[in-house]
């Protein structure tokens, strides 16, 4: 499997807000590997990964936060709904999770004919660390094959579906 | 259901999404339970050494979720994923454009995302049958599974105009979507010219695609007339699928016709006046 290593400093850089610092994840792109009949060019999967590494950020703020706001820059439709639904549960029981997450090995493998949509499969490594208020009730470090369906925005591409597949 | 120990739980290596599932503990004394993941955030009280029950439809939304047992100063925790169920409630179809020529080759696309009845991507293989129908046409169909919870097609526009359905259908649910399916470019444009007193009347024969679909009336006819190095010219909506127009008789004068980037034939006035 030969995989490229792309540094995405820059896109990991993006400020968001109340996101302290915090150490960059590794990312590895594999080829895309795509069952629809539109190629991905070089810019597009550069916007896509940027876009879907940024979403995890806006992830990992929300739900530190228990802000549901904080997603609507990255997330859309079916994940945004979900993921909004999971902060006001965590509000409602008086607890909030840390995700941090630590190392990404992607692969586009779907790039719809007419462009509306992208699908991407993420190995990502993460720690998760839920807390009651400020007490730690446990941490965990996962290792999941997420499934994200990214669609065209304004300006970014944002997360429609986004799900953690089982082992 | 296969179990996996955690500490004083067992916990089920998957469930299904919004089925009910328990898990059971040992020890005793009371705890409290949580199921925390990106997809839900649930809390129970438990008595442990007692199963925690969780009834259907309480945990539906697919993932992988952490598992926490607190009791006193102890915690144990553990994982599990949460599978989406097997039957689909909805499509998410995406078919791209809305309207396009017809007689083109892959010139409709479509994509399908299977959802379950609790908006999980339903990641299981299945077959998704693609259909494109248009009264005047016969139907394409195209039966394609799913990979990641998606399947993709491209169809041919039909050689006759219409509003075409683009039906898309996985075990029972379908989603339409209405594509207009209009004539392409003219196979070619011919005009006719009468003298009118001291004016030519020039008109192009009915003017249609290679299909034989009528160019739709609006559709904007140019007309040129060159005489003596001078050049006039007139745009004509089509009408009926006719264009007319009124031009000056000159002796000697040529008048073209075309449409978009079509041109059509050229008439040389020897008439005069």
């Amino acid at each position: 499997m030969i995989g490229r290593l792309i540094a995405m400093a820059c896109a990991l850089t993006i400020p968001v807000a109340g996101l302290v610092a915090q150490q960059t994840p590794s990312i590895r792109v594999e080829p895309a590997q795509l069952q629809g009949s539109r190629p991905v060019e070089k810019q597009t999967e550069t916007a896509v990964i940027r876009d879907y590494l940024q979403s995890w950020k806006s992830l990992e703020t929300a739900l530190d936060q228990n802000q549901a706001a904080l997603l609507d820059s990255n997330f859309v439709g079916t994940a945004r709904d979900k993921l909004a639904n999971t902060i006001e549960e965590q509000a409602n029981l008086g607890i909030h999770t840390h995700y941090r997450d630590r190392a990404h090995d992607l692969q586009i493998v779907f790039y719809s004919p007419e462009g509306l949509s992208i699908q991407l499969i993420d190995t990502v490594e993460y720690e998760e660390q839920v807390l009651d208020r400020d007490k730690v009730l446990a941490t965990k470090t996962v290792r999941k094959r997420y499934l994200a369906v990214l669609t065209p925005s304004e300006v970014r591409w944002r997360v429609r579906i986004f799900q953690a597949e089982a082992e | 259901m296969a179990l996996a120990q955690s500490g004083n739980m067992s916990l089920p290596q998957s469930v299904t999404a919004g089925s009910a599932f328990s898990i059971p503990t040992t020890g005793s004394g009371d705890g409290v339970l949580y199921i925390v993941g990106p997809g839900q955030a649930l809390r129970r009280d438990v008595h442990v050494g007692q199963a925690a029950a969780f009834p259907a439809g309480v945990l539906y939304n697919a993932g992988h979720y952490l598992a926490i047992l607190t009791v006193g100063t102890s915690t144990d925790t553990g994982e599990f994923d949460v599978t989406p169920t097997a039957l689909p409630e909805a499509l998410g179809f995406l078919a791209k454009p809305s309207r396009l020529p017809v007689g083109l080759h892959n010139g409709i696309s479509g994509a399908v995302y299977v959802f379950d009845a609790y908006r999980n991507l339903i990641t299981t293989p299945m077959p998704v049958s693609f259909e494109l129908s248009n009264s005047s046409a016969t139907a394409q169909a195209r039966t394609v599974t799913t990979r990641n919870g998606l399947a993709w097609a491209e169809m041919d526009s039909a050689t006759k105009e219409g509003a075409a359905k683009f039906v898309a259908r996985v075990a029972g649910v379908s989603s339409t979507r209405v594509i207009d399916e209009v004539p392409g470019d003219p196979c070619g444009i011919k005009i006719s010219a009468q003298p009118d007193g001291g004016k030519l009347q020039v008109e192009t024969a009915p003017v249609r695609d290679c299909g034989g679909n009528s160019i739709p009336d609006g559709t904007i006819v140019t007309f040129t007339e060159t005489f003596n190095d001078t050049q006039s010219t007139v745009d004509v909506p089509l009408k009926q699928g006719v264009a007319r127009v009124d031009m000056p008789a000159y002796k000697g004068a040529k008048i073209s016709v075309a449409l978009g980037v079509v041109a059509g034939n050229e008439i040389r006035w020897e008439g005069g006046r």
